[in-house]
């Protein structure tokens, strides 16, 4: 058994160990966080045992399924996999670690259902990341959709029906008319080898010999699955309301990971397989991503609510990475693959900012606060990191892989690259600005001062805030200190990332010229 | 002078090992009309099941017997009316298969007392002793006289086991019949006793029976229009027999206007029985209208027998004219999985939701149907094999969900049902979600298979807009999964009732089968792909 099936077993395992312990929360939940640091754990020799030099596929296993249609239960990684893998398993367990402090579920809901989901999809997601079979890829991907459909339903805010089922139904649709475009690769290569494969390299080197006609309809069945998952505009409504309905752990993955599978699905999907249709619809992926980087910017600066502020930051963030990977050179890809772990950490940690915020205040919309920062100084000061790195600052990790974003497009696609630039303006403008409205100004808002705390509110006679808003708790610190190591070493150091991701992103870009050219 | 040719008649030779699985099924039939007769009340239950049931298990061991050593081309046998070849085989285990899970579920009885059937005598009975006026036509929704049978005992009604088993044998010649005057009278065959066993609701009898008029006429109008298109071939081909048709059709200068008139009246026929759209018309009302069992056998086996005669006159009778009428199943196709996918959505019954998701995973069916290859013929029969159990298990959950009135069809009764009873929610969600074809669920290879069968045919515009109607008709799926999980419970909802071992027998074999042909469905897949008809 290879290190990365363990990664993809042992969460399956933890969430049966936690659906058994329904009646005891703290239990549950100290277990769960077990099984998630374990999973941590195991991310060490599977990082040590990858060799950026060496094979595309490492840690490769694989079993038949369903002899017929050549399907197999095969895993490995690249690059782009292991660093997306790290990723989860490291947000995961500080997902836990709020749970119950910035997490309140909901009424008679039990703790033991939501980490097991919780688990559930931590697993589904390592294995989307991880399969090298294109119907095991498919599998996994529409099954993901299912323990996340119920964490937004069953434990997210007032709307949470609505959001969840409007979730479902985008991602769904989206992923049957990927697989109209999965079974037109395999049947394009069961006529061209006369047996039938789903195996990622096979279908890769027949598919991108198939002539662009047949590419353009094959890549825009991938591409609308992926592009509802990374939403661009104008597929994108449907993630405002799930993360802004989500609970705050559930935001996390959901933002931070779940989404990313569609930019996974761009460079691992997409490129390699039709690489002649990709270079001739370029242009239209590129506005949607400028599109997105504009439109997700102004109508963040317009939100009323923190969550769904955060939501709109992230489409005009995932504009970025789609035009990093549409613009076809290596730095861009490089800095989209870069982005797509910076923008984990950095949004990640701003979303359990606000969900601190907002678990203090009960109350997500941001006229209810002001001046915040008086009472909570701490946490002011890691809304405004969080803040910084969201706005890429120079020093924090996200500037790198904006800078090498917009570089790498730049040689390329100079205009697109000019319009994004806006993108990054307008970025200091919201995000000062909501650290402005909530934290800085004389303490005011309901969520703070009388009304908000009800009857029994005892007010603090200084400030006239309510004495129960204290400032961060060491538990909350401890869930925010490895991302802000992360934040700031990667934002000084990029290379241990970098260096990993490189050799992946020049073999997906030299495929693609390689297409082109034939 | 005629002397020379009677002495020259010789008797048709039989192969009795090949068909011995319907004969044991329509033995057991006829038994069981004689026990109906002769066995005293209080035992009658407990000797119809056990007949019918050893009657299928017999049946299943017959066809297990027989096939290793099947040849692999099949033979045809009664002169040449019937044919055993390897999709007949296929159909044949699938059918007894899911007779024998519907039949479990049927002859259930301590979900409702006595059981959810009554005859018309003694409903008479219990209306005259009651002193009721109106005899025979109590209240529908709630209607509750006849609730007890007249003699008192918890025996239940059991004409309902032979029944059962006739319609089955009917079915059973019916995917095997080599020539189109014995499909037509394995249709009456199978029609007949579904017709009556519609109208046997112990509850909501004027709705039962509404439904089994309302399916006996349009059921009666497809028959004619079904005969009338053999009329017609035979006046086009001067044969019944599919493979005469078949050649006739393929160089001659008869008229085509016979064979195409004659093609549409036939298939409109068997359409109707596959209850796909624009033929649906009576699938929502019979299935909301019949007992919830015979509907689970109605809606598993039905869809069996009609697309696998569909299948074989397609493929052995038309293959060569099939220019000229793919066309018109396109429509169909369309039609059917628009019609299901967009009406289904306004469905406030359970029942009722179910029987449009079957009008459009018909659609799904006639694509696989119009691809004419061997793969697409596997991937058809597989997909129904897949259905059968799904859908069988999920009218035998709706049955278990019951208030004051019996059962609670209507979705907002099911609102919170999770929190009182986790596993059957988690049992009938999985179940939607096969229906709604989500991966690592039967459903879900179903559709994968018949759709990649359809790819390899050049039928991509049809297969993405089934891709998009699946979507659609997820919404609906979902939408039961919301109220079962994520709305608080209704005051006065429905509950659970604790299923006795028959349904619960049912409930995980289906369950069972749809999780198995979902994770490893490659041994079905090649059961299913073993070979083609013969003729």
């Amino acid at each position: 058994m290879t290190w990365l099936l363990a990664l993809i077993l042992l969460p399956l395992v933890g969430a049966a160990a936690v659906a058994g312990l329904r009646g005891n929360d703290r239990l549950a939940t100290l277990t769960a966080f077990g099984f998630s640091l374990a999973t941590l754990l195991l991310v060490v020799p599977l990082w040590a045992g990858y060799e950026p030099a060496g094979d595309r596929m490492q840690q490769t296993s694989s079993v038949e399924w369903i002899p017929q249609f050549g399907i197999h239960f095969a895993f490995g990684i690249d690059g782009i996999a292991l660093v997306m893998i790290a990723v989860i398993a490291l947000l995961v367990p500080l997902v836990i670690g709020v749970l119950g402090v910035t997490d309140k579920l909901p009424e008679g809901r039990s703790a033991g259902g939501y980490l097991s989901l919780l688990l559930v999809q931590q697993s589904l997601t390592i294995g989307v990341f991880a399969a090298t079979d294109v119907f095991l890829f498919y599998v996994l991907f529409e099954v993901m959709l299912i323990p996340m459909y119920f964490l937004i339903g069953a434990y997210g805010g007032p709307n949470r029906q609505y959001a969840a089922v409007k979730f479902f139904l985008y991602s769904f649709l989206g992923g049957l008319i990927m697989l109209a475009s999965v079974i037109g690769s395999y049947v394009l290569a069961a006529d061209e080898l006369g047996e039938g494969t789903f195996d990622w390299a096979t279908l890769v080197s027949v598919v991108s010999d198939a002539p662009l006609g047949t590419q353009v309809w094959l890549f825009l069945g991938f591409f609308l699955a992926f592009a509802v998952k990374a939403p661009l505009v104008p597929l994108h409504t449907w993630l405002p309301d799930a993360a802004g309905q989500a609970p705050i752990g559930v935001a996390v993955v959901l933002v931070g990971v779940l989404d990313k599978v569609g930019t996974f699905g761009f460079l691992r999907y997409c490129l390699p397989m039709f690489p002649a249709a990709s270079v001739e619809l370029a242009p239209l992926v590129l506005t949607l991503a400028v599109a997105g980087v504009l439109y997700g910017s102004v109508l963040a600066a317009g939100q009323q609510d923190m969550k769904r502020f955060i939501a709109y930051v992230s489409i005009a963030h995932f504009g970025f990475i789609a035009l990093g990977i549409f613009a076809f050179t290596t730095q861009a890809q490089v800095g989209s693959v870069t982005y797509m772990v910076n923008h984990s950490l950095a949004t990640g940690m701003l979303i359990l900012v606000v969900g601190m915020v907002i678990a203090r205040g009960g109350s997500s919309t941001i006229s209810d606060y002001g001046g915040m920062a008086k009472l909570t100084p701490l946490l002011g000061g890691m809304m405004l990191l969080a803040g910084l790195a969201t706005l890429a600052l120079p020093g924090t990790n996200a500037f790198v892989s904006e800078f090498l974003v917009l570089l790498g497009a730049f040689e390329s696609r100079p205009v697109f690259a000019v319009l994004a630039v806006l993108g990054m303006v307008l970025a200091a403008v919201y995000v000062l600005w909501l650290y402005q409205r909530v934290m800085q100004g004389p303490v005011r808002g309901d969520a703070l001062v009388g009304a908000g705390g009800g009857p029994g509110a005892v007010q603090a006679p200084e400030t006239g805030a309510r004495k129960a808003i204290r400032d961060t708790s060491p538990r909350e610190l401890a869930v925010l200190a490895p991302l802000i190591v992360l934040i700031i070493g990667l934002g000084l150091y990029p290379k241990p990332v970098v260096d990993v991701v490189t050799p992946s992103v020049e073999a997906t870009l030299s495929a693609v010229q390689e297409g082109d050219e034939r | 002078m005629f002397g020379a040719q009677v002495t020259a008649l010789s008797p048709p030779s039989v192969d009795y090992t090949a068909i011995l699985p319907v004969l044991i099924v329509l033995g057991a039939a006829a038994v069981g009309v004689l026990l109906e007769a002769f066995v005293p009340r209080n035992l009658r239950w407990s000797v119809q099941v056990t007949v019918s049931l050893v009657a299928l298990a017999g049946a299943g061991i017959a066809l297990g017997a027989y096939v290793p050593g099947a040849p692999a081309q099949g033979v045809t046998t009664m002169v040449d009316t019937l044919a055993i070849d390897a999709p007949a085989l296929f159909l044949w285990g699938t059918l007894l298969a899911l007779a024998f899970a519907a039949l479990l579920f049927i002859a259930e009885r301590t979900v409702e007392p006595g059981g959810a059937f009554v005859s018309q005598a003694a409903l008479r009975g219990a209306a005259g002793g009651g002193g009721s006026v109106t005899t025979g036509v109590p209240g529908t929704a709630g209607g509750r006289a006849g609730a007890a049978p007249a003699d008192g005992t918890r025996g239940m009604q059991t004409e309902v086991f032979p029944l059962t088993l006739f319609a089955l044998g009917g079915m059973m010649t019916f995917v095997a019949a080599n020539d189109l005057l014995t499909m037509f009278i394995a249709l009456e065959v199978l029609s007949l006793p579904l017709y009556l066993m519609c109208g046997l609701a112990r509850r909501r009898r004027l709705l039962s029976q509404e439904s089994a008029v309302k399916y006996f006429l349009l059921g009666a109008f497809a028959s004619a229009f079904f005969l009338y298109g053999v009329a017609l071939l035979y006046g086009y081909a001067g044969s019944v027999r599919l493979g005469d048709i078949a050649t006739a059709a393929a160089g001659s200068d008869r008229s085509d206007t016979l064979l195409f008139a004659g093609f549409g009246l036939l298939v409109v026929g068997l359409l109707f029985k596959g209850s796909v759209g624009p033929f649906h018309a009576w699938t929502p009302d019979v299935y909301q209208g019949a007992p919830t069992s015979v509907t689970g056998f109605m809606a598993a086996c039905t869809k069996v027998a009609a697309f696998g005669a569909m299948l074989r006159v397609l493929y052995v009778g038309f293959e060569g004219t099939s220019w000229e009428w793919r066309g018109v199943l396109w429509a169909v196709a369309i039609v059917s999985m628009a019609v299901g996918a967009v009406l289904g959505l306004t469905q406030r019954d359970v029942k009722r939701m179910i029987a449009y998701s079957s009008i459009a995973h018909a659609g799904f069916l006639v694509i696989g149907v119009m691809t004419l290859s061997d793969s697409g013929l596997a991937a058809t029969m597989f997909y129904l094999l897949a259905y059968g159990f799904t859908t069988l298990a999920a009218f035998a959950v709706v049955s278990l969900v019951r208030d004051a009135d019996g059962e609670a069809t209507d979705l907002s009764s099911w609102a919170g049902l999770a929190k009182r009873s986790p596993l059957i929610a988690g049992v009938f969600t999985f179940l939607l979600f096969a229906l709604a074809g989500i991966p690592l669920t039967s459903g879900f290879v179903g559709k994968f298979v018949v759709f990649s069968a359809a790819l390899g045919e050049g039928l991509a515009p049809l297969v993405v807009l089934a891709l998009v109607f699946s979507a659609v008709a997820a919404f609906f799926y979902l939408r039961v999964v919301v109220v079962m999980y994520l709305t608080e419970p209704a005051a006065g909802g429905a509950s659970v009732t604790v299923p006795g071992a028959f349904t619960t027998i049912t409930i995980a074999a289906g369950t069972i089968v749809t999780l198995l042909l979902g994770i490893y469905p490659g041994f079905a897949l090649e059961w299913a792909g073993a070979g083609g008809f013969a003729f």
